[in-house]
């Protein structure tokens, strides 16, 4: 081999690269410092387990999420697709708790099918992700008022709803742990797991860049129609801890598709697909919600919420846009 | 050097252009004479379109001025370069399909009667337009959407002409056009002379450029080789100014005839939408070059082959065995790789590691086949064999040299130890030290029994490199030549020029 000698380039390790952790984690620990400031007991184990516990149907949510933006694509209907899920649980569950488990079965099924509808709408008919998920969102409204005869019946079973308001008690130094944070947890542990693997590293390649990943042989329709039902799954888990938690209404999942694209974004996932990790996408729930509780802590009215989220938004992609073009 | 015709409407003198440090144009001297066409020729990359964005104002030189009647200009914007009179009929055309003709032609500048736009002058304007350049079949009305190419390429022209052009611009104006459109263009043409309009003509058909033009200028390389009058002058010898160049560069042994092996993939009487009766053979061991202009169907033939755009007549069989390549996955599993040339597009997922890079296509189609740890040290392996040089194998791909990155991608497809390679300008924008190190492996490969397609518009390259060649032309392979062709068969093949026999 005749080959011109060059010298290896210097070492470049670029910490914090775009899509890192790094800045959203700073953004965690300055608010967790506010937040002590201003209420100490909130960071007491008992007061910060519930905290976690409450949050857990949203950081879930954001994770499913993250699969879907992470692939180039964006899910809309996962806010609706809670509420019908609640409902529908209420409904089939009957307050009877021989009924419980057939019934969780059958939500995360109707949330897989739901996303592999999404999906297969959004890859195989080229219809925009953001009209498919915008269609499904108003289909499952609609369907469920319909189906509940415009108010929701029946109830759930106490069985059930253990998932979302018990807790393992008197658990050393931490008190109450919520099973709500057990559940979040092992999901966590599974996507992180997942975004390792073949399917995660060539998902975010499909994201990134699909020509080159169907050039290399990556069905990029069946890679993002996984995502979507990923965040269909998601959205099945929150509806169960979110059920749980707050009771049966028409409003359960309301708002909860923007709080998770709010998240995703705040933690560093490009818009648009290619960068960004699910651990990211995660802690940007964590802070959103913390954000929320500090501003609940200052007297802040809560009406304010969607516009933060709405400034969160707008600000994360100026930022990552003005950063990558930078470049 | 004949004498140019009095008073030229535009003068170009010493124009220069850099692009990050590399050299596109050099002391390029150039005017054209009103009622004068002037064709530019050159290989792809020799400057041409540069050269006509500093015309028409769509990039400022580093040098040299420009001066249209006399009158040294500077242009900051394509409008600046309109003021002055010059327009440019761009090979993509730049017009509003949901709007009418005359709509289109006025657009920007539209007649207003009381604030408004008038529409009845702005027709009859266009009317009158289109009559003076002898059209009289296309209606200001018509909506451009619904026009053919040809009738587009008329509105294009009127809307330059609406401006008041007096240097018109077309590049490659035929590239579009089927062969009886391209009589009627031959017309128009004629007429745009008759009004006093300089045309500066590019194009690489020669046959156009004879039957056309006043005078010619050769570019190569960024320079001005000559200008002729087309009468004093022959394609052979324009042919051999645009390629004349010394072999200076090392390329590897070629195959032996111990080396050449079976046939590997046949295709007979093949096509699909850009490619017709396609008949094509690749041996194991034996490196095949394609030649031809950007367009002829160099690409397409590869994609083709590779199941990215399919043949949709014609077979093609792999060792003898039938096959129906209609995905790239298919294709993998047949054992073809596929090296793009669009390396930024279609090639790299820029913001994923050297090392996710280099695994995609492995783990996209033999996921279970082997071991996660075994593969990754199999690639781990091939990433040094072809030598990338990077920070680490976590580096981001995006920040890695153009010749390194073609190295992760060779090393991608290495994995899948394919037994057909296909290579789309496996070096274009690489430094020259990648570039013979891509060579080697290319030759390595064929050597080590694979069947090789290697595309390139570099010619000593493609010399350097090929067992044998074959040369397409109008998505046809218009011949096939020996190792010891010479550039000038080549270019001629690809031209559309036959050459005498006997030389």
């Amino acid at each position: 081999m005749q080959l011109v000698q060059r010298r290896p380039l210097p070492p470049r390790r670029v910490r914090l690269r775009p899509g890192g952790v790094l800045p959203i984690l700073a953004i965690l620990v300055v608010l967790l410092v506010l937040v002590g400031i201003r209420q100490p007991s909130f960071l007491d184990p008992p007061s910060l387990m519930s905290f976690l516990g409450r949050s857990a149907p949203i950081i879930l949510l954001a994770a499913g999420q993250y699969f879907v933006i992470v692939s180039g694509e964006f899910d809309l209907s996962v806010g609706s697709l809670v509420t019908a899920q609640v409902v529908v649980a209420a409904r089939l569950i009957d307050s009877d708790p021989a009924r419980t488990w057939p019934v969780v079965l059958l939500l995360l099924a109707f949330g897989a099918l739901v996303g592999l509808v999404n999906g297969l709408i959004t890859t195989r008919l080229r219809v925009p992700s953001f009209i498919t998920t915008l269609g499904m969102f108003l289909i499952l409204v609609g369907a469920v008022y319909l189906w509940s005869d415009g108010a929701p019946k029946g109830g759930l079973s106490e069985e059930f709803r253990r998932f979302g308001r018990r807790a393992v008690e008197d658990v050393p130094l931490l008190g109450r742990v919520p099973y709500a944070l057990l559940v979040l947890l092992a999901v966590a542990v599974l996507a992180v797991v997942l975004m390792r693997s073949d399917f995660g590293r060539t998902l975010v390649a499909v994201g990134d860049n699909p020509r080159t990943a169907q050039l290399s042989g990556v069905r990029v329709w069946r890679t993002r129609t996984v995502a979507f039902i990923l965040s269909g799954l998601a959205a099945a888990v929150a509806a169960i801890l979110l059920g749980g938690y707050s009771g049966v209404s028409f409003q359960a999942g309301a708002g909860l598709e923007f709080g998770a694209i709010t998240a995703v974004v705040l933690g560093g996932v490009a818009l648009g697909g290619g960068r960004g990790s699910v651990v990211g996408a995660m802690l940007g729930a964590l802070t959103l919600e913390l954000l929320f509780a500090l501003m609940n802590f200052y007297g802040v009215s809560g009406a304010l919420r969607s516009t933060v989220q709405g400034a969160i938004i707008l600000l994360a992609v100026a930022v990552s846009a003005t950063r990558s073009s930078s470049r | 050097m004949p004498d140019p015709p009095p008073a030229p409407l535009l003068t170009l003198r010493g124009i220069g252009k850099s692009f990050f440090g590399v050299r596109v144009l050099d002391g390029v001297d150039l005017d054209v004479a009103p009622g004068e066409v002037h064709a530019v020729v050159g290989e792809n990359g020799a400057g041409k379109s540069t050269l006509m964005k500093i015309v028409s104002g769509g990039y400022a030189p580093d040098g040299g001025t420009v001066e249209v009647a006399g009158a040294p200009r500077v242009f900051r914007s394509p409008r600046d370069a309109q003021r002055a009179g010059i327009g440019i009929i761009h090979q993509e055309f730049n017009l509003l399909p949901e709007r009418t003709v005359a709509e289109n032609v006025h657009l920007g500048h539209e007649p207003v009667r009381r604030g408004l736009v008038d529409r009845r002058a702005m027709r009859e304007r266009t009317g009158r337009l289109l009559a003076s350049i002898g059209e009289t079949t296309l209606a200001p009305d018509a909506r451009v959407g619904q026009l053919g190419v040809a009738q587009q390429q008329v509105v294009e022209i009127a809307k330059a002409l609406a401006l008041d052009a007096r240097v018109l611009i077309m590049d490659e104006p035929t590239a579009a056009l089927a062969d009886h459109e391209v009589e009627l263009l031959y017309g128009l043409v004629r007429r745009l002379q008759h009004r006093g309009i300089g045309l500066l003509y590019v194009s690489h058909r020669l046959t156009e450029v004879f039957d056309l033009s006043g005078r010619i200028t050769v570019l190569k390389d960024g320079r001005r080789v000559t200008t002729v009058n087309t009468t004093d002058t022959s394609t052979d010898d324009l042919v051999r100014h645009m390629v004349g160049r010394e072999l200076s560069s090392y390329y590897p042994d070629r195959a032996g005839p111990a080396d050449r092996g079976p046939v590997r993939i046949t295709v007979r009487d093949a096509g699909n939408r850009k490619l017709r009766g396609v008949d094509l053979q690749l041996r194991a061991g034996e490196v095949l070059g394609v030649g031809g202009l950007q367009g002829s169907g160099r690409s397409a033939l590869a994609r083709a082959l590779f199941g990215v755009a399919p043949f949709t007549s014609g077979d093609v069989t792999l060792d003898g065995r039938p096959v129906r390549l209609r995905s790239p996955r298919t294709a993998m599993r047949a054992g073809i790789a596929y090296v793009t040339e669009d390396r930024k597009g279609e090639g790299i997922v820029p913001r994923q590691s050297v090392l996710d890079n280099a695994l995609l296509a492995s783990r996209a189609v033999f996921a279970a086949r082997s071991g996660r740890a075994a593969r990754t040290r199999r690639v781990r392996e091939l990433l040094a064999t072809v030598e990338v040089r990077a920070a680490g194998d976590d580096q981001e791909i995006r920040f890695l040299s153009g010749g390194n990155q073609q190295k992760v991608v060779l090393a991608r497809w290495l994995a899948l130890d394919p037994q057909v390679l296909l290579f789309d300008e496996p070096t274009r924008g690489i430094d020259v030290g990648a570039k013979s190190a891509i060579h080697d492996l290319v030759r390595r490969l064929a050597r080590d029994g694979a069947a090789v397609l290697m595309i390139s518009s570099d010619l000593p390259e493609l010399l350097g490199m090929s067992d044998r060649i074959v040369v397409m032309r109008d998505g046809r392979i218009a011949g096939e030549l020996p190792a010891a062709a010479t550039e000038e068969d080549v270019v001629a093949l690809a031209v559309g020029h036959v050459t005498e026999t006997d030389r």
